[in-house]
């Protein structure tokens, strides 16, 4: 069931917008001119995808999709580590020696 | 019940309106700023304000019965994971000898040499 009346019109304009900047973010992740640059955006896009599915839990009156976006945050926390991680180390998984 | 649906649908309308404002100033941030530490200050600052106000127009629609307390779970994880990749993203700039801008330099820079 879907919502109604200025909630339903406020957040099909929100997922929009969100939508379009993780575009205007795809830039930065393709131009960006370091490595960490293109981590930071893929950082962001990760986040406003969080908030893209939040949105979509609104819209569609599923409480489901909140989970959806708590799963999402710990895969791009995870993967912001192991890619900093990565780049300092050279490897992930370090040991001590 | 009626007066309760229209507190409903103002907190929701709000909290979402703010959300998208702070995440369109991240992104701005993210695309206009000169470095990479300047654009990470941009995307973990407003980038997190506009989720976790996303998030709590989730918990004003869904109620703190049903699916309202993943969303307050939601904002704690993001604050405490987001300031965490951050700072490992720019430690692993500096590492990698990204340069700084003017006469920034890294704290306690003599220290670790």
């Amino acid at each position: 069931m879907a919502v109604e009346g200025a909630v339903a019109l406020v957040v099909d304009a929100a997922i929009v917008l969100v939508a379009l900047l993780n575009l205007l973010c795809g830039y930065r992740v393709v131009k960006g001119p370091t490595v960490p640059d293109r981590v930071v955006a893929l950082d962001a896009i990760a986040t406003n995808v969080v908030a893209i599915a939040v949105l979509f839990a609104i819209k569609t009156d599923r409480g489901l999709f909140v989970t959806v976006s708590l799963v999402l945050a710990i895969i791009a926390f995870l993967s912001t580590v192991a890619v900093a991680k990565f780049v300092t180390e050279g490897d992930i998984i370090v040991t001590q020696d | 019940m009626a007066e309760l649906e229209a507190l409903r649908t103002v907190l929701v309308v709000g909290f979402v309106v703010v959300g998208a404002f702070f995440l369109t100033v991240g992104t701005i941030g993210l695309l206009r700023l000169p470095n990479v530490y300047n654009r990470m200050h941009a995307t973990s600052k407003p980038a997190t304000i506009g989720t976790v106000s996303v998030f709590l127009a989730g918990f004003a629609y869904f109620g703190p019965g049903g699916a309202g307390l993943p969303s307050l779970i939601g904002i704690v994880f993001l604050f405490l994971t987001v300031p965490t990749g951050a700072h490992m993203i720019s430690r692993a700039a500096e590492r990698t000898g990204v340069p700084f801008l003017g006469s920034v330099t890294w704290p306690g820079k003599s220290d670790d040499e």
